[in-house]
């Protein structure tokens, strides 16, 4: 009972990633009719927002150390903590969360860039060529980022006061020992705010009325005298943001090196392709869908029936799906069935 | 569409085997005249050309087709380990191996077409990576990769030839199959190959995959039933490059998994683009180019583009090294990149495309000013 809960609440998790960057993926795919290799770079970035941020904030000075008295000895004190002195230190601490605040802007001002730069050429060519030219992209990117960065991941600590476990097992009368990590408690809420968030975006405003009115028809749409392109591309760089902010909260769980995001590229896609593709509540469900499966299969018991299960079953299950209902779990019939 | 008449082939055939055979010549100038890279540019070159057939002629694009490359070399390593350190039945076994995970994994990915096609060979290649990684350890040794040693059973040599000492080489029926003799060994296996490519390209099966690629649903229409020439086309291309891998095992008798990583799948899929889809010659060239470039941006190192530079004067000289540096080296991938970005933003048809446009634009200028000539006179 123990262990299938934690396994649940494990599968959420990782379902909680799985479903914001494949949420980002249909969105462009649903708006913009483009195949984007270049989302787990995206996501990469995403991480290095919160990288850069902890390096900006940690900025150091070398002092001189006065608890060693033998010799001169140096220890480097961030800017931060010498300014402001406890408020730097909090600030210090709390950096993933702050650099969301640096994620929103960069990111979006990348998916505008990205859309109107390269992206909007590629509406008119064939579904491989768009596949071929952002995975030129997604090389580009993430080569740059090494020179930048280095080949190393870099580990970004989350704030100290969540840095442990929550006894989640008093809390719902499982026992004192069912623990599970804070941060990743706070990455499935994160993920859930961010995904409402959209949602409610194209629900309830009369922006993403249109949006979705044009993911319907864009023909028509435009014919009511509606700049649909313009609002896709601002679509675009809500994706991005959505992503970013997956690859920001990731940061803590996964320390960031420049191939990460093609790592979870892959994965992603499958999300969608399970979901259906242009469907974002199916992205969203087969995400959550996915990572339960997965951790499931990651149990002993079912490893020792089933050995190597848990290494490919996400993959097996979009094989499944996509001959058996090729338009995924939710795809609208008739969208991308061939 | 232009086809080659029969004595035009051969004509052509002779002129590729003898640039073929006499790379290590004409590539000394270009300082890749060394055996191994020219061993990687024949390898290389049969994979690109194998990619080709299914991805330039039908379409249908794969990104999974380093698996096939990963099940040629394991094969191939396996078969010296159990049988023989003989070159023949490793190849034998690593295009028969590569070609029935072909039929496997081409009977459920063809059901699909366009980018549902692309994703489902990406999930077989990332099962079959992840496979290779855990659980099937004892078959492919893991992320150490499968390697010889010395206590092997190689059933068949036992009988004929008394173990020596140390590790013994692959060998076709005694010639070692490193250096130059690897070389030509690849060189002949890459002219066969592209023999066999070229007349498929000119054959009426080849004409059929062509015409899948221009329209599937017509040809349904017309009665024809694709799923069978675009099974073969699968499996030739998956043979191809289980035929590579097998000759990545003989040069260098080691098996890994990461050969099958989807990234090695782009890789094929970057060479065969930039030199050209659907022509033939292109994706040797790619396959050649990005080797080459491999070989040679990445052993540069700044001390080196110092040297390069030392003619131009001090400030300028560390600009361009500045400005060079992050391209070469480790950064060579950003390099290869950007170029790709290039070829399909400005020049889908690759570099043969743009070659052939620039000669078909030549013609018609020539062909247009005979004739106002003729106009005139």
């Amino acid at each position: 009972m123990d262990s299938i809960f934690l396994q649940i609440l494990n599968g959420l998790d990782k379902g909680g990633a799985y479903a914001l960057i494949a949420l980002g993926l249909t969105l462009v795919f649903g708006t913009l009719g483009v195949v984007n290799f270049a989302h787990g770079a995206i996501f990469m970035l995403g991480s290095f927002c919160a990288v850069t941020t902890q390096n900006l904030l940690t900025y150091s000075k070398k002092v001189k150390d006065e608890s060693i008295t033998y010799f001169e000895a140096f220890k480097e004190v961030p800017y931060l903590e010498i300014w402001w002195g406890d408020t730097g230190s909090f600030i210090i601490d709390y950096k993933v969360p702050f650099s969301i605040l640096l994620a929103i802007p960069v990111m979006l001002l990348i998916g505008l860039a990205m859309e109107r730069g390269l992206i909007r050429h590629f509406y008119n060519r064939p579904h491989a060529d768009q596949i071929l030219v952002t995975f030129g992209l997604a090389i580009v990117i993430q080569e740059i980022v090494k020179s930048i960065y280095g080949a190393n991941p870099i580990p970004v600590q989350a704030p100290a006061i969540v840095a442990g476990s929550a006894s989640i097992g008093s809390w719902i009368g499982l026992g004192e020992s069912v623990v599970y990590p804070w941060w990743r408690l706070i990455y499935l809420a994160n993920a859930l705010v961010v995904i409402s968030a959209v949602f409610s975006f194209l629900k309830f405003t009369t922006y993403g009325m249109v949006v979705r009115a044009g993911m319907q028809d864009r023909e028509t749409v435009g014919l009511l005298g509606i700049d649909i392109q313009r609002r896709f591309t601002v679509v675009f760089g809500m994706a991005s943001v959505v992503v970013g902010i997956a690859g920001v909260m990731y940061t803590p769980i996964l320390s960031p090196d420049y191939h990460m995001g093609m790592d979870f590229l892959v994965l992603s896609f499958v999300v969608v392709v399970v979901g259906g593709m242009g469907s974002l509540e199916g992205a969203v469900v087969a995400g959550f869908m996915l990572g339960i499966l997965q951790s499931f299969a990651a149990m002993n018991e079912i490893k020792s029936i089933f050995p190597g299960i848990d290494q490919i079953i996400v993959y097996l299950v979009a094989v499944i799906i996509l001959l058996t209902r090729p338009r995924g779990l939710m795809g609208r019939k008739g969208v991308m069935e061939d | 569409m232009d086809t080659i008449s029969r004595k035009g082939e051969l004509r052509m055939m002779a002129l590729f085997a003898v640039i073929v055979l006499l790379m290590p010549i004409w590539l000394i100038p270009f300082g890749a005249a060394y055996p191994d890279l020219l061993q990687k540019f024949a390898i290389f070159g049969i994979f690109a050309v194998g990619f080709n057939i299914l991805f330039g002629l039908t379409g249908y694009l794969s990104f999974g087709h380093a698996v096939f490359l990963g099940v040629g070399s394991y094969a191939a390593v396996w078969s010296f380990k159990l049988f023989t350190m003989n070159v023949i039945p490793a190849v034998i076994f690593g295009v028969l191996f590569s070609g029935i995970f072909a039929a496997v994994i081409g009977f459920v990915s063809l059901r699909r077409s366009g980018i549902y096609f692309s994703i489902l060979t990406l999930a077989f290649a990332q099962m079959s990576y992840n496979l290779a990684y855990s659980v099937l350890t004892p078959i492919t040794n893991g992320e150490t990769g499968l390697q010889l040693r010395l206590h092997d059973l190689r059933m068949i040599d036992g009988l004929f030839i008394e173990a020596g000492e140390g590790l013994p080489l692959t060998n076709l029926f005694g010639i070692k199959m490193s250096g130059y003799p690897g070389f030509y060994f690849c060189a002949v296996l890459l002219i066969l190959a592209f023999y066999l490519a070229l007349r498929i390209t000119n054959s009426p099966f080849g004409m059929a995959l062509k015409a899948i690629k221009s329209n599937q649903l017509r040809m349904g229409y017309t009665g024809f039933n694709t799923r069978p020439y675009l099974m073969s086309a699968f499996m030739i291309s998956g043979m191809y490059a289980g035929l590579a891998g097998a000759l990545l095992a003989v040069t260098d008798p080691l098996a890994g998994a990461e050969r099958m990583q989807w990234t090695a799948s782009g890789e094929v899929v970057l060479m065969t683009i930039l030199g050209g889809v659907g022509t033939l010659f292109g994706p040797l060239l790619g396959a050649g180019l990005i080797k080459y470039f491999e070989n040679i941006f990445s052993s540069y190192n700044d001390a080196l583009l110092q040297e390069t530079f030392s003619f131009l004067p001090d400030m300028l000289n560390n600009l361009v090294v500045g400005i060079i540096s992050p391209f070469v080296g480790d950064g060579w991938h950003l390099t290869l990149g950007g170029l790709f970005m290039v070829i399909i933003i400005f020049l889908p048809g690759g570099i043969v495309g743009g070659i052939t446009m620039l000669w078909r634009r030549y013609i018609k200028k020539r062909g247009a000013s005979a004739e106002l000539e003729g106009e005139t006179s």
